[in-house]
């Protein structure tokens, strides 16, 4: 039975659904329940924007508090994960990645080929990422093409209430390292989600919307972004396909080649740097692959090389706007 | 949630050793003592991949704390781990076989010397990052603790890693979880080659086991009972909820921090003077055979049967196949 609850609420429902399905999930991270310790109240924040609230009461022992220790705690799921735990940890802004990327990309992500096949670790990283809240440079980053590059991992950044829960059943049941990015702008975003469990693969990309004339790949946020665009183009006549990737690691490059070879129009629309991106990576692999069906040049609209600004002034200019796609998927429909 | 702590080691008493346990620490050490002085040789015909990091010298450290170790018990290793995992249980003729870059090895010739794991006896691997383990216990630890099962997790690191965050972290994160964690510091007077007169700050790393609210005692890493006892009774406070110590282990390396480092950052005649009056096997088989346990015949017994079990861990590996391409890409993930 669905109904409509937020992207937040989903992610919530995710982890309360498989905590009560199997008791090796646990949940840990600074504040994911609050108040550890403390003599107030107990579950005090339930995460920073509440996310993981009312859980700690309803699965007593297995929403740990930690020290502010991202190396520490991070680098503790993955060591009870290699002993068949299923630790979701909360790494609360994926910018800090930063204080524990070698538990992740030298630790967590290298077992199972270094020691040749012989360890799984099913361990979930969740961490808020993306720019719109004047957190400025060191609150604001995407970084899932760092994850990206590294072999071991898989990413998952959903656009959509849906497709968070979904996502998230299946990042936790996985048994390999699973990166699980939240936009903190999508939190409060509504969609019919089912009540109950359910999951959605990885690997296989949501075409979200239907159209011959340009294909537009987005990641994440950007897919609302593209919706925006395309409604708009759809009134100039010109209709696009998106494509809404799901997971980086693995990347279904299936369904953007076909499409593209339907279009012969590139447009990818990633709110990162510019530079080694997952624009930059689609465009790569389009160019390699379906040059022959191009009509057009592929175009990327992006962040900036810049860090987050933090007025809002910049921010704004920073992110890319449905106008900045719309500019381009016109400009690839022109081109000559 | 937590039982309460005490910071005093002495309240615990250490199994006595029977004969059957003094033979198997001793044909431990020769093991690994044998298996070093063998890929020194080895490795200097240039025959041997890559990095090695031996660990004779160190012998006593490795037996003694693994001694009061079952299977079901974790630890983690440093670079230099060979000596950990013939302790814990590896198999050193697959190890042979990694280190020479087999198909056969421990980890299908994937991790090499500094990545060789198993954790079927409990070994979590070696680490190529130094102070990387720290964390990795914690997590082994956690997942013991919230089971109810009585197993302990023991770190094992270096007087370099000492001064790693992730050891901070982990020793902070253990004593405030109350975690069945042994920090296992092997001080072997040099961080490469760098001495810990200069990178320690305080006199003994054990010092620092105070500010992290748990018991710290330094010992004679020579002396394979003085480990034993020590960190048994770690081992056994850990066991009884009583969480994490920090035993400190003073030795020496034979070789230097890699196989063709020239040590000249050493005083001349150091070595030959710590294998000449210190040498842990020389003094446990001086002590077990003045006191009438043991035979010397029973331990030249021994010193053959391992030499050609080694001798014969080489010709294996030698003529052992390489993996192949199809190799290259397996195990990356459980499924992608």
């Amino acid at each position: 039975m669905a109904r409509k609850i937020t992207y937040q609420q989903a992610i919530n429902e995710a982890l309360d659904q498989e905590m009560s399905r199997d008791q090796n999930v646990i949940v840990m991270g600074e504040d994911v329940a609050g108040g550890a310790g403390s003599p107030g109240e107990q579950d005090a924040w339930g995460g920073v924007l509440g996310v993981t609230r009312g859980l700690y009461h309803k699965h007593p022992g297995r929403v740990i508090d930690t020290p502010i220790s991202e190396s520490g705690y991070v680098g503790a799921a993955i060591g009870a994960a290699c002993c068949g735990m299923r630790p979701v940890a909360e790494l609360m802004f994926v910018d800090f990645l930063g204080v524990c990327f070698d538990q992740i990309f030298n630790q967590a992500a290298k077992f199972r080929y270094m020691f040749g096949g012989k360890a799984e670790t099913p361990v979930v990283i969740r961490a808020m990422y993306g720019a719109g809240f004047r957190a400025a440079a060191q609150h604001s980053q995407c970084l899932y093409n760092i994850f990206t590059h590294i072999p071991g991992l898989k990413v998952v950044v959903p656009s959509n209430p849906y497709d968070a829960k979904g996502l998230l059943i299946q990042s936790i049941r996985d048994n390999d390292p699973v990166i699980f990015l939240e936009h903190k702008a999508l939190y409060t975003m509504e969609g019919e989600v089912p009540e109950e469990s359910y999951t959605v693969p990885f690997g296989e990309a949501a075409v979200v919307r239907e159209g011959h004339d340009v294909t537009i790949v987005a990641i994440g946020r950007m897919v609302q972004k593209a919706q925006e665009a395309a409604a708009d183009l759809q009134k100039q006549g010109i209709h696009c396909e998106i494509i809404d990737p799901r997971t980086t690691s693995p990347l279904d490059t299936d369904t953007i080649l076909e499409s593209v070879e339907k279009t012969g129009r590139l447009v990818v629309v990633d709110e990162s740097h510019p530079r080694c991106s997952m624009a930059s990576d689609i465009a790569g692999l389009v160019a390699e692959n379906a040059f022959g069906s191009l009509k057009a040049p592929i175009r990327q609209v992006t962040g900036y090389h810049a860090p987050v600004p933090f007025s809002d002034a910049l921010e704004e200019l920073y992110i890319p706007s449905a106008a900045k796609i719309i500019a381009a998927a016109k400009s690839v429909k022109e081109y000559k | 949630m937590y039982p309460q702590k005490s910071n005093n080691l002495e309240t615990t008493v250490t199994k006595p050793l029977t004969r059957e346990d003094l033979l198997k620490a001793y044909r431990t050490m020769r093991t690994i003592r044998e298996f070093e002085e063998r890929l020194h040789t080895d490795f200097a015909t240039g025959e041997i991949p890559g990095f090695v990091h031996l660990y004779a010298g160190e012998e006593a450290s490795a037996t003694g704390v693994c001694m009061n170790l079952t299977a079901e018990d974790h630890i983690a290793s440093t670079h230099r781990g060979h000596g950990h995992c013939i302790a814990k249980g590896v198999d050193p003729v697959g190890m042979m076989a990694e280190i020479w870059g087999r198909t056969t090895g421990t980890c299908k010739g994937k991790g090499g010397s500094m990545h060789i794991a198993d954790l079927s006896v409990g070994m979590l691997g070696a680490n190529g990052i130094v102070g990387g383990g720290g964390p990795l216990v914690c997590g082994t630890a956690l997942a013991a603790k919230l089971r109810g099962q009585p197993y302990v997790s023991v770190c094992f690191f270096g007087d370099g890693a000492s001064n790693q965050g992730t050891i901070f972290e982990a020793m902070n994160l253990a004593s405030v979880w109350n975690l069945p964690v042994i920090f296992l510091a092997e001080n072997n007077g040099y961080a490469e080659a760098t001495s810990s007169n200069f990178s320690v700050a305080c006199d003994n790393i054990a010092d620092r086991a105070s500010a992290f609210g748990m018991p710290g005692i330094t010992v004679d890493g020579f002396d394979f009972f003085a480990v034993y006892e020590a960190a048994g009774a770690a081992i056994e406070r850990a066991r009884q909820g009583g969480g994490p110590s920090l035993v400190e282990v003073k030795l020496s390396r034979y070789y230097g921090h890699f196989e063709g480092d020239q040590q000249t950052y050493r005083a001349p005649g150091e070595v030959q003077n710590i294998r000449d009056t210190k040498d842990c096997l020389l003094q446990f088989a001086r002590r077990v055979t003045s006191s009438g346990q043991i035979a010397q015949a029973e331990l030249d017994a021994i010193d053959a049967e391992v030499k050609a079990l080694i001798d014969g861990s080489v010709v294996k590996a030698k003529s052992d196949p390489k993996p192949t391409e199809a190799d290259l890409l397996t195990d990356v993930y459980v499924s992608y």
